[in-house]
Formats: C-alpha cells, structure tokens, sequence
C-alpha cells in the first residue's frame, strides 16, 4: 500500500468532518497566537522603556537630595551649587540645569488637566535632555531673567487642552496663574509605563515664583562633555558639593549623584521582573493551550476508534492506520500552527493597552513547535493504542 | 484434505471474576472447504463471539483454532491483517461501514489496503455494488442509505477481495423478502463457486440453504443437523 492512499485516507478523513478538523485547528491557532502576543507585549513593553531612558542621552548625571544620617543638618541643593558644578574646576561639566517640580493643573477655556510633570529649569535642560520643539520655540535665558510666565508643554497636554488648535500663544492658567504657550516639544512617545509627553517645562525663575517657591531644588541635572567622560563629571560635581555641603571623609552625603548608566541598570532590573512576570504568563497560557490542543486530539481520536476497528477488521495493517492519523494530526498541526503564527505576528502589529509589541523570533518558534509537538503526540499516540487493539475490541469501543 | 475451518475445546471469558461472563464453553466445529453453514441459537448463545473469532477479529481465551491446518495462535499481526483482507469475507450483524464515507469508498476500502490499483478497484467496487443491486447508490453515505441497502454495502464490502471463506453475521436480519431472497442467491452463488460460506440466522428458511446446521447452545454445539 502506497504512502499516497495513506494520505488520501488522511485528507479525506479531515475533510469529512469540517466542523472537527476547524475546531481543532482554532484550538491550535489560539493557543499559538496567544503565546506569541502575550510575550511580544512583555518585550514591548520593557523596550519601550530601555529606549525612553536611552532617549534622554548617556552622558547625564542627575543629582538629587537625600535624607542624611539622622542629627547632621541637611543643606538643600540650591541655584548656586547648580551655577558652582560649571566652571574651571570642572573641565568634565559641560551644563548643569537647577530642575524643580511643581504639582500642576492647567485649565484653558473651561477644560482643564491635571500635568504629569511640571518642571522649572533653564534653557540648557532641554539641550540635555535631548528635547526640541514640534511647534513655537523653546523659552530663553532672558524669560528665565525675567520670570516670565512663559511655558512648553508635551504633546500629551497639548492634545488634552487644546484639541485640534494650535497651542503656541495661547494663554492657560497654571494653577490660576496665566502662562503663555510658546511651544509644543516633540513627541517621545509613551513607555508603557509612563507618558513621556505628559509634561511642561516653563522658566526655574516663573515656577519657582509662582508655584513651589524658594526652597530646595528637586534636581540639578548635569550634562557632562561626554559619554566618556561621565565617570570624571561625578567625580568632579561630588568633590565641589562635599565642599560646598561640608561633608567630611567617609561621611554620608546629604544629596546622591545617579548617572543615566545606573538608572538605566535599575530601570532593567524592574522591567526585567516585568518580562519574567510575562513569561510565566505565556507559559501558563502555552500550557492551557496545550492542553487545549490535547483534549480536541483526544476527542478526535476516541471518536474514531471505531473507524479504527473497522479498517482493522478488513485487513488494514497497523502501520498503515498509525500512518493515516500521523498525517492527519501534522496537516492539523501544522495548519493551526501556521495560522496561529500568522495571527500572532499580525496581531503584534496593533498597539494593545498603550504598548506596542515587539516580536520575539523565538517565542514563535517556540509556540509553533510546542503546538505541533503536542498536537502531533496526541493526534497519533491514541491512534497507535487503538490500532494495536483486536478489531473486535477497537470495534466495541464506546 | 484438511479442513479449512478446525476449532477445538474453544473457550471465551468476558471480564473476570465474579462478573466474568462465559461466552463460549469448550466449542468443537470442522467446517470442510466448500461447505456451506448455518449458525443457529438462541440469543446470547456465543454465536457472533464464536464468528468474531472464525473472522481473526478476536483470539480465544482458550482452545485451538485451525484455519487451513494452521494454528492462528502462531500468526503475527500482519499476517493476521493478510488473512482477514484477502482470505476471509466479514458481514457484521451492525453493518460497521466508515461514517461519512461513500457506498463506493466503503467498497474499496479492503481493495486500497490489499494494494489493488485506483481504475481497478473501482470497477470491482462497482461490480461488486452491482451484485448487490446498488449501482445507484454509489455515492451516498452510510446515513443516507437505509438499514437493508447498508447491509447490502457490507455486503458487498466482503465480497470484493473474493475471499475463500465468507462469514456473515445475520447477513439478511435487516433485510425484507425480497432483498433477503436476492442476497441468498448471492451466498448460494458464491457456494457454488467453491467458496466456504458460514452464516449466522434465526431463520429456517435461511439456514435451508445452507448445506449443514449447526446449533449453539450455551457455548457449545447442540447438535449437528444434515
Ligand atoms: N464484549 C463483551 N463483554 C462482555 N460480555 C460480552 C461481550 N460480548 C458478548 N458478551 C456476552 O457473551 C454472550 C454471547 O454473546 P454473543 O454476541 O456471542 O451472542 P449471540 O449469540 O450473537 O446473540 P444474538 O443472537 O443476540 O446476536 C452474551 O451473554 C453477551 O452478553
Ligand atoms: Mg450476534
């Protein structure tokens, strides 16, 4: 008996029964495509935040306070410590941005939003921060001189207030306090997490003023001449702060330098626990759609086990039964393992919950493969027990 | 000559135990090449237990069963699927055609796993179909065919290998006058062209064609009518 009857018996037999063969295929596809999707999101997600942190540039350092041991005085990080990082003694430093940040609603015209992130700094903070304008311009050293109320706002907040018109010279009240819009910043885009977008950057001089008054600095953000040279800039910054904050030898330092290198490091770590949180998913989902995939093969099979006697009882030989279901339970296999692949990349093409997925090549193999395998097993293995029965026996079978 | 059907002592137990249920008790039977049986007995009395196992569909829990002078105990399973594709003809009282599968493909099936040719077993199907009366029924599935044109199938499925030994569970239980008169005549033709033939029936006017009666009771054969 030749190997192309065997596949006959096999086509036909999946063709018989369309309603079975498309269920067992949508078995496949869904536990394919859903192992896929879920791990492509997880990747998503932690790339969308390695990229925002990468987007902020790699020679950053960010200096911020920090609660000393308990009886030593606590000196706020001021302008001055900020103007004293720049200079000759600092030939590493090349800016350093006084940041402080405000809780802030602005409303326009009866709308009114509450911003993620309301920052006070000077014109140098966006150069570090790899920050342009989409609309208007940026403000300048002369607004922050004069404290004017002047403010830069993310795309996120210009859609909010001001859908469909252009923001730039509109007035909004910041708190009640009326600030002009002279830009709109470029898109950074959402990590998933956090929006970059969602925020507003007006003159250190107008916020300080106007919104947080004049205690400490949240942040002094430092921008050093080069990627190479961040290890020297902190070297420097910390030398001119332990002088200026008095901190002796060996004592603890009332403020905490962190570079963009240790940030991204701690970043990681959490959107590693992220992508392990996922793959447990994925793996649970793997195994729910495995055992789906099993059940509709053990069904098939079981259902047919009479057929099985029947093919035995007029002289079938055992291999050419086992041949029959190992080809139907590959066409299947492979089948829903394609569509479901196919599902799974398009599917990853959509943003799904603010993330965009990001495709692993492994975990499509590893879905296809694991389908096939469990499909193949228990497509064919109740199919080589039924065929070793006595025709009688497979016959009787209920 | 030996005989092409020697059974001894057969026995067969279904389960164990309290349970167990005794089908057969120490059954002898010799059918002679050419001969023509009628298997006769009350219901539940080993009839198709005993065929099921003349057809190498079943094996004995104990006893001997010589088919054409050798002991079916020393087959190995491929021979076993051999005999039971090209020897023995098989008419099961429950008709067991392949569901959602065509008369004609029903027919051939024996045809395709004995590795005769696509246009040839075709028209042995067809032939075979036709023998059977239902050339215009080749296409229809086994739920759109009635009870006696299924039994024909089978039938006609048993036939198509031309095995030496043909086996038939009530082969006419379903059938009307007319139809069981025509299927008759195919069992009395096939005889004559020196096949064995041993049936299974309830029927006296049946078991009449037949060239010896034999009667199951309890297990056993009762006794031997000529
Ligand atoms: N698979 C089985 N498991 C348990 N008992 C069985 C099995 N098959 C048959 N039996 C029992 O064996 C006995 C003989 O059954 P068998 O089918 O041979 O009877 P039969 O003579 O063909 O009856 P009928 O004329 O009704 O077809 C019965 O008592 C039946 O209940
Ligand atoms: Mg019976």
């Amino acid at each position: 008996m030749r190997l192309f009857e065997i596949a006959a018996f096999a086509v036909r037999g999946l063709t018989a029964n369309k309603m079975r063969s498309g269920l067992t295929t949508l078995g496949i596809l869904i536990g394919v495509a859903s192992v896929i999707l879920l791990i492509a999101v997880g990747n998503g997600a932690s790339s969308a935040v390695q990229q925002s942190i990468a987007g902020l540039g790699t020679n950053i350092l960010t200096i911020s306070q920090q609660r000393a041991q308990q009886g030593s005085p606590v000196k706020p990080l001021t302008t001055a410590d900020a103007a004293a990082l720049v200079g000759a003694d600092s030939p590493g430093i090349r800016h350093a941005s006084p940041v402080v940040s405000a809780q802030a609603t602005a409303s326009f015209q009866g709308t009114s939003y509450a911003i993620g992130q309301f920052l006070g700094t000077d014109p140098r903070y966006f150069e570090t921060t790899n920050s342009g304008v989409a609309q208007g311009n940026l403000f300048s050293d002369n607004d922050v001189q004069q404290a004017r109320k002047v403010v830069v706002i993310g795309a996120t907040v210009a859609t909010q207030l001001f859908p469909g018109l252009d923001p730039v010279g509109k007035s909004v009240l910041v708190n009640n306090i009326p600030f002009t819009v002279v830009g709109v910043l470029t898109s950074k885009g959402s990590s998933g997490l956090q929006d970059a977008d969602d925020m507003a950057v007006a003159p250190l001089t107008t916020t300080q003023n106007a919104l947080t008054g004049y205690g400490s600095l949240n942040q002094i953000v430092v921008q050093a001449v080069s990627a190479d040279a961040l290890p020297r800039a902190q070297a420097e910054a910390t030398t001119i702060l332990n002088g200026r904050h008095r901190i002796g030898e060996g004592a603890t330092a009332d403020y905490r330098i962190l570079s963009q290198d240790q940030l991204l490091t701690a970043r990681t770590a959490t959107t590693e626990t992220f992508t392990v949180l996922l793959a447990s998913v994925a793996a649970i989902s793997l195994l729910v759609g495995g055992i789906g995939i099993t059940n509709i093969m053990l069904v098939t099979v079981t259902e047919r086990i009479r057929e099985i006697g029947i093919r035995k009882a007029v002289g079938a030989p055992r291999s050419s039964i086992l041949g029959q279901f190992l080809i139907e339970a590959t066409l299947l296999s492979l089948f829903g393992g394609a569509l479901g692949v196919a599902a799974g990349v398009i599917g990853s093409q959509f943003t799904i919950a603010g993330i965009q997925p990001v495709l692993v090549p492994s975990s499509v193999l590893l879905a296809f493969a694991v389908s096939a395998l469990i499909g193949l097993f228990f497509g064919s293995y109740p199919a080589s027990r039924a065929a070793k029965l006595r025709p009688i026996e497979a016959l009787r079978h209920e | 000559m030996t005989p092409v059907i020697e059974v001894e002592g057969l026995r067969k137990v279904y389960g164990a135990g309290d349970t167990a249920v005794h089908a057969l008790r120490g059954l002898d039977l010799t059918v002679q090449r050419g001969e023509y049986i009628a298997i006769m007995g009350a219901s539940g009395s080993g009839k198709s237990t005993l065929l099921n196992i003349l057809g190498c569909l079943d094996v004995p829990s104990a006893g001997t069963y010589r088919l054409d002078g050798i002991d079916t105990s020393d087959f190995a399973e491929q021979q076993l699927s051999l005999l039971r594709n090209r020897k023995i003809g098989f008419v099961f009282q429950s008709f067991n055609l392949v569901p959602r599968t065509t008369a004609l493909a029903n027919v051939e099936l024996p045809l395709v796993y004995a590795g005769v040719r696509r246009a040839e077993r075709k028209a042995r199907a067809l032939a075979a179909l036709e023998l059977v009366g239902l050339t215009d029924r080749s296409t229809h599935r086994p739920n759109e065919l009635s009870g006696g044109q299924q039994q024909r199938v089978a039938i006609a499925r048993a036939l198509v290998t031309s095995p030496a030994i043909v086996l038939a569970d009530e082969p006419t239980g379903n059938l009307d006058t007319d139809s069981s008169r025509e299927v008759l005549g195919i069992f009395d033709r096939l005889n004559a062209s020196g096949r064995t033939v041993v049936l299974i029936t309830h029927e006296d006017d049946v078991a009449a064609h037949a060239t010896r009666t034999v009667r199951v009771v309890d297990g056993r054969v009762a006794g031997v009518l000529v």
